[in-house]
């Protein structure tokens, strides 16, 4: 009898838990799981931007088809090659120095002196600045004729010419690497530092007066620590990195040095109104997303049964 | 003397530091003030305080009308997204049932969704609910970005309130309704600030989606409008109107992050650490 009737209350509870997830639930299959789809539909169609209506399918002709003995399509476009090298490049460069710079941040923080306050303070600066504003605020200091950043290298004799840092080829895809450090290392320290705080004393009293070199007891005791922390902040943001858009738009709009897949998508869905196309794009950008993602995953996995054994 | 030698190479690295981390926008405000020809030369310490970029801003643009369109949404995204993330934070939070980590899990994978992988599909919802150039449009659309943090943040903050506090009420014959409103949301108050600025820094800082729905500058938001501010003629520079904009959206910014510090950082750490 009192078996039944908890039984009936967990039956309601779990009645109340969908009811309530419910609303949650409906928004984001509107906005993320539809879309989605669609845009999966689309890349295999000749849909128009304007016009989607009108569409005809055409199966993988958008990503790759051979005709008359000629490769067509995004898989065969160098254009697309490019985007996902720069996007690599842009990645892979950006989230290795945010790292590092990020935990000597993060140590600085961690350490006890005077204007520890306003450090700490100083540090969510750059995070809380817009994207954009950020990008237009760089943008200014890198411009080629009027900018400080030239200024300074001329005064300091490290340039013997002002440079265009933007217009470039070779250097703009590093500018845009340099601003995004700048803007998202912060987060990068921020994490690192939650972990720091977070370690047991004893340890260091113990390297202390067995008078170890702080170096040594940074490598070998503090890193082992933080591992963990440190590779999810690479993972949340080698993700984030990935996707890059705000940046690369407003500081290069859509140069080839600088294009990213997200640029480039982007282009070719608004810019050229060609859904069908642009959504293959799109497509394309999730897919190896969701791969790294995948190997980041199991990279995590085996992160934590190493550390169980 | 070593001692000596290393405390200033300390003092000398913050320095450099801070130097770095404030610089930009030091110079953002520096360069906002100057007018005319001003900026045309550069200089590290300000030159002149002119607010003429200041008011042009405002009388030649409808910046004032862009401010007053982020506010609106961002506003309307924070409600909407802390009201469906706390009802969803108590199923997933307090309540056992099959498919609750799957669930989660999933609402974790949509965070990892790229923007522009759902624009085009988004684009033709927009234009099917007809909110083309309407800000409805933004607050409908960065439920996507919104929505997956504030549930995890507030599902792994609910988990962590003891048993018995709903027990008694559910003793008193407490409905779930009045057990989120009455106690879960009073408990919840700082997580639910923490959330809610979060999603209030990503509905203002929003670029992709305000530049693909919206149409006229008058239903423009901040960044958008910022990113499209050109000169007056092909000869005449922008910065100066650029900087001036920048530093009016920034501002408030800075100070809302500076006054809640704490929890800013409790929340963006909480679900990395923990996790």
């Amino acid at each position: 009898m009192a078996a039944a009737a908890h039984d009936s209350l967990t039956r309601a509870r779990v009645r109340t838990a969908w009811l309530f997830l419910a609303p949650m639930l409906l928004v984001l299959a509107i906005v993320a799981l539809w879309p989605l789809a669609r845009t999966l539909l689309l890349s295999l169609t000749d849909a128009s931007l304007g016009n989607a209506g009108a569409a005809r399918f055409v199966g993988f002709e958008n990503y790759l088809v051979k005709e008359d003995g000629v490769w067509y399509g995004l898989l065969a476009d160098p254009l697309w090659w490019l985007a996902l090298r720069n996007t690599l490049t842009f990645a892979f460069v950006s989230v290795a120095a945010e790292v590092v710079l990020g935990t000597l941040i993060a140590l600085i923080l961690n350490a006890r002196f005077r204007f520890r306050g306003m450090m700490r303070a100083a540090v969510l600066v750059p995070w809380a600045i817009p994207t954009v504003v950020s990008a237009k605020m760089w943008a200014w200091m890198l411009h080629d004729q009027f900018g400080i950043v030239n200024d300074l290298l001329l005064r300091l004799g490290l340039i013997g010419a002002p440079l265009a840092w933007l217009a470039n080829a070779d250097l703009a895809l590093w500018s845009v690497i340099a601003v995004d450090v700048w803007k998202t290392t912060p987060f990068v320290a921020l994490l690192v530092l939650a972990a720091l705080q977070m370690l047991p004393e004893d340890c260091y009293e113990a390297a202390r007066v067995d008078g170890i070199h702080p170096v040594k007891v940074f490598f070998f005791v503090t890193l082992p620590l933080i591992r963990p922390a440190l590779i999810v902040a690479v993972i949340f943001r080698f993700l984030d990195a990935m996707r890059v858009f705000d940046l690369v738009y407003v500081m290069t709009g859509n140069a080839d040095a600088t294009l990213t897949l997200s640029v480039h998508a982007r282009q070719i869905l608004v810019d050229f109104q060609d859904a069908g196309s642009g959504s293959a794009a799109s497509v394309l950008l999730f897919v190896v997303i969701a791969l790294l993602s995948v190997l980041c995953l199991l990279a995590m996995r085996g992160e934590v049964l190493g550390r169980r054994q | 003397m070593m001692a000596l030698a290393r405390a200033v190479a300390f003092r000398l690295l913050v320095a450099a530091l801070l130097a770095y981390l404030l610089f930009p926008f030091y110079y953002a405000v520096i360069t906002s003030m100057k007018g005319g020809s001003a900026i045309f030369s550069v200089d590290y310490w300000p030159s002149q305080i002119d607010f003429s970029n200041y008011a042009r801003i405002f009388s030649e643009q409808p910046f004032a009308l862009n401010m007053l369109n982020s506010v609106l949404v961002a506003f309307a995204v924070v409600a909407l997204s802390l009201l469906l993330g706390l009802t969803a934070a108590f199923s997933l939070g307090r309540i056992r049932f099959r498919g609750r980590n799957a669930l989660l899990f999933a609402v974790l994978a949509v965070s990892m969704f790229p923007q522009v992988a759902v624009l085009s599909g988004m684009f033709e919802l927009v234009r099917a609910f007809g909110l083309y150039n309407s800000l409805l449009s933004l607050v409908f659309s960065y439920m996507i970005f919104t929505l997956p943090f504030t549930v995890w943040v507030l599902t792994s903050f609910m988990r962590e309130l003891p048993h018995e506090i709903e027990e008694a009420a559910i003793m008193d014959g407490a409905g779930p309704w009045t057990l989120v409103v009455r106690i879960f949301l009073p408990l919840l108050w700082p997580a639910m600030v923490t959330t809610g600025l979060l999603a209030f820094i990503v509905a203002w800082n929003e670029f992709l989606f305000a530049l693909t729905f919206i149409l006229s500058n008058e239903q423009r938001t901040v960044p958008v409008a910022i990113a499209l501010i050109t000169g007056g003629s092909e000869f005449e520079l922008p910065w100066g109107g650029i900087m001036a904009a920048s530093v009016t959206v920034t501002l408030p910014l800075i100070v809302l992050v500076l006054v809640f510090q704490r929890r800013l950082v409790a929340g963006l750490t909480a679900g990395a650490v923990k996790g």
